[in-house]
């Protein structure tokens, strides 16, 4: 990954993510939240593609900004309350969260600084689809598993607890 | 006509070489690049043109309002949702996550013989378990 | 030359930017918005982690298509959560979810 693109196109991905992210956090108005949500998804896939992770920026497409996203905008739709302006206030813990935020990014930083990386820059293996199904019907298979169960119990509990329950209207 | 198709073929050529310093696998997405930038300029260009086009007079009475089939709109547009449409996401959702996995095992199964699908056919019995849910539950049905 | 310190500043940017919007937002929706974030932060250092210091496996990635199954399945109840608590209360606010607490 040399050259000045590579390097021009990182920066302009992590703006994008992470300015869509602040503007997820600090918009009042909940549904612009969310589709900015879609973008910082999607510029989280363009970082994977950056790093060579095909696949995975696929799979980030799908699910989060194709699946998730929808969800989470239906969820929008489904408590809609007051006036949509309003909906996604600051709670009376921000300052407390803001501070906590921010110590905990310098944190971050100042460890960044201080630990020596020693990189092992090597090629990927060519073909990363054929590398991650090797990886997860092989030494992976029982948390493969695992996480069918996990999300038939997640989707029979969502069922659950969102139907309308019986004989009420 | 030749010498103009020659220019083309070596600005191609520049473009080329100019790419290939940065990365073998970014230089794929160029032709990405290259559609979005397609997309995004004919978004723009519609707009633009809109604007240029339209008149600027000022909109005045009943001519600002909500088109609603002719009627006239009742109540505010936000409006709840019902609940059938958050578990039709559900269920999208759960099919989503399952194609996901099929995908690497569909490139892969061919090599990995019959312990992979067995594997896949454990996987997918699962899910099915959870349609089966909902079916029962009634979140197929509109109500 | 964009070394793996890159992504790892980018990640911690984008994890502390979910947290606060997870720590300070009223509506519960948007509180869940705010764990995806970190979540997405978590994802972008596993895999950075497995380009620069392991390339030759997929084990990062393999990990990072774990979490978002469980991402997936997470936002699932969380929004089914959501969904129930504003039928019985009529509100999101997650300052007024406090039945558990006298």
């Amino acid at each position: 990954m040399e050259g000045g693109a590579s390097v021009a196109i990182f920066w302009l991905l992590a703006a994008l993510t992470v300015g869509a992210a602040v503007a997820v956090v600090m918009l009042p108005n909940i549904v612009h939240s969310a589709l900015y949500l879609v973008l910082t998804f999607i510029g989280v896939a363009g970082i994977y593609i950056l790093l060579e992770a095909e696949f995975l920026a696929a799979v980030q497409v799908l699910i989060y900004a194709g699946g998730v996203a929808v969800l989470l905008i239906f969820g929008v739709m489904l408590t809609r309350r007051g006036h949509i302006r309003q909906s996604n206030p600051f709670n009376s813990y921000h300052v407390a969260a803001g501070v906590v935020s921010l110590a905990l990014f310098i944190l971050v930083v100042l460890a960044l600084g201080r630990s020596p990386w020693h990189a092992f820059p090597g090629p990927w293996p060519e073909d990363t689809v054929g590398a991650v199904a090797e990886a997860f019907l092989g030494p992976y298979v029982l948390p493969f598993e695992v996480a069918a169960v996990l999300l038939l119990v997640g989707i029979v509990g969502a069922i659950l607890l969102a139907r309308e329950e019986k004989g009420e209207k | 006509m030749a010498n103009r198709i020659e220019r083309k073929s070596r600005l191609g050529e520049d473009l080329l070489i100019f790419w290939g310093r940065c990365s073998k696998i970014l230089y794929q997405y160029v032709v990405v690049a290259v559609f979005l930038l397609g997309a995004i300029g004919v978004a723009v260009a519609a707009l633009a043109a809109n604007w240029l086009v339209r008149p600027k007079r000022p909109v005045a009475g009943a001519k600002g309002e909500t088109y609603e089939c002719g009627l006239e709109t009742q109540g505010p547009t936000w409006v709840r949702f019902k609940v059938s449409y958050f578990l039709y996401a559900l269920i999208f959702l759960l099919f989503d996550v399952e194609t996901v996995f099929l995908y690497p095992w569909a490139v892969k199964f061919q090599v990995m013989g019959w312990f992979a699908f067995a594997e896949m056919i454990v996987f997918i019995g699962i899910l099915v378990l959870g349609l089966w849910y909902a079916w029962k539950e009634g979140a197929l049905e509109w109500k | 030359m964009i070394t793996l310190s890159h992504y790892l500043a980018l990640a911690g940017l984008l994890f502390v930017v979910g947290l606060f919007g997870a720590l300070a937002k009223r509506n519960a929706v948007a509180v869940l918005m705010g764990i995806e974030l970190m979540l997405n932060a978590v994802n972008i250092n596993l895999v950075a982690f497995n380009r620069f210091m392991n390339p030759g496996e997929v084990t990062g990635q393999v990990f990072a298509l774990f979490v978002i199954v469980v991402a997936a399945a997470e936002v699932a109840v969380g929004l089914a959560i959501v969904i129930n608590l504003y039928r019985r209360r009529l509100a999101t606010d997650v300052e007024e979810a406090d039945w558990l607490k006298w």
